[in-house]
């Protein structure tokens, strides 16, 4: 990989950290808060879903549309631009599990995969817990159901 | 910035958004934070340096946040570590199992109208959801 596109990726996760440490997601007590709906319920995770969501879909949206328009593909000179595609959804047994199995995981810990790794950067104990666990998680079900799901 | 608020919030998942953009753009692929990590496990997997160096960017970027902000540093942990094990367990399986996580399907997915993420994050949500409702009200 040449140096910029490098440069590029260790931006866009320096972006993606910040972005966790500020919204207030590496905090478990907050993102277990938007899930207590019956309890003291914090709402503040709708607003990080709704600015990631609103941003990334408004962006697929337009760069779609500039990599379908030939004109825009001339001018641009993006015909090289390598998106992915949204395949014909394949909603099955394995996603509907998979989902529930996370669900039972993220509320008992009140860590998602980043989060966690974010907290590894501040040297938090649960973070050295979780990572490790998780990724022991990880192989069983690549070693099981494959890494290409 | 020291005093946290939904402003926060909505300003932090402007970042998440926008740098998932980024390393679409740049990856060709959709960059689920949980298929990032699990395929940096796989020896076979061919592009582990994008992956390497994005996480790597992931946990430094937070690292600058917390020692910027206190808002960003506050860290309150409710469950006990061996809780944190068995969660880290199931996370880790779920997420590969399902194709995705919290960013993957939660953000990239849903912000595609991708069906599949859509049901797959309205599941982990609601079994989250209840798994603290469990967790609060019986174990406690």
């Amino acid at each position: 990989m040449k140096a910029p596109k490098a440069f590029g990726f260790l931006v866009a996760g320096g972006l993606f950290g910040g972005g966790l440490a500020i919204s207030g997601m590496t905090d478990p007590a907050r993102v277990i808060g938007f899930l207590d709906v019956f309890g003291k319920w914090d709402p503040a995770l709708l607003f990080v879903m709704a600015g990631a969501v609103g941003i990334y879909g408004l962006g697929m949206f337009l760069l779609r549309k500039a990599a379908s328009d030939t004109n825009a593909l001339q001018s641009l000179s993006c015909a090289r631009l390598k998106l992915p595609t949204v395949g014909p959804s394949s909603i099955d047994r394995q996603l509907v599990i998979g989902a529930a199995i996370f669900g039972v995981g993220w509320g008992l810990g009140g860590f998602c995969p980043g989060p966690a790794l974010a907290n590894l950067g501040a040297f938090r104990l649960e973070a050295f817990v979780f990572v490790p666990a998780m990724a022991i998680g990880m192989l069983l079900a690549q070693q099981f159901f494959g890494a290409d799901r | 910035m020291d005093h946290y608020t939904y402003l926060h919030a909505l300003i932090g998942g402007l970042l998440i958004g926008f740098a998932s953009l980024i390393a679409t753009l740049l990856s060709g692929k959709v960059p689920g934070i949980s298929g990032v990590f699990g395929r940096l496990l796989v020896p076979s997997t061919p592009d582990k340096v994008w992956r390497l160096v994005f996480l790597l960017g992931l946990i430094g970027g937070a690292a600058l946040s917390f020692s910027l902000w206190d808002s960003a540093a506050l860290f309150r942990p409710l469950r006990p570590l061996w809780i944190m094990a068995v969660a880290g367990l199931l996370v880790g399986f779920g997420t590969r199992l399902g194709g995705g996580c919290t960013s993957g399907h939660g953000v990239c997915g849903v912000g595609m109208g991708a069906k599949d993420s859509i049901v797959a994050t309205f599941i982990f949500v609601a079994v989250a959801m209840v798994t603290v409702l469990v967790y609060n009200r019986v174990i406690l």
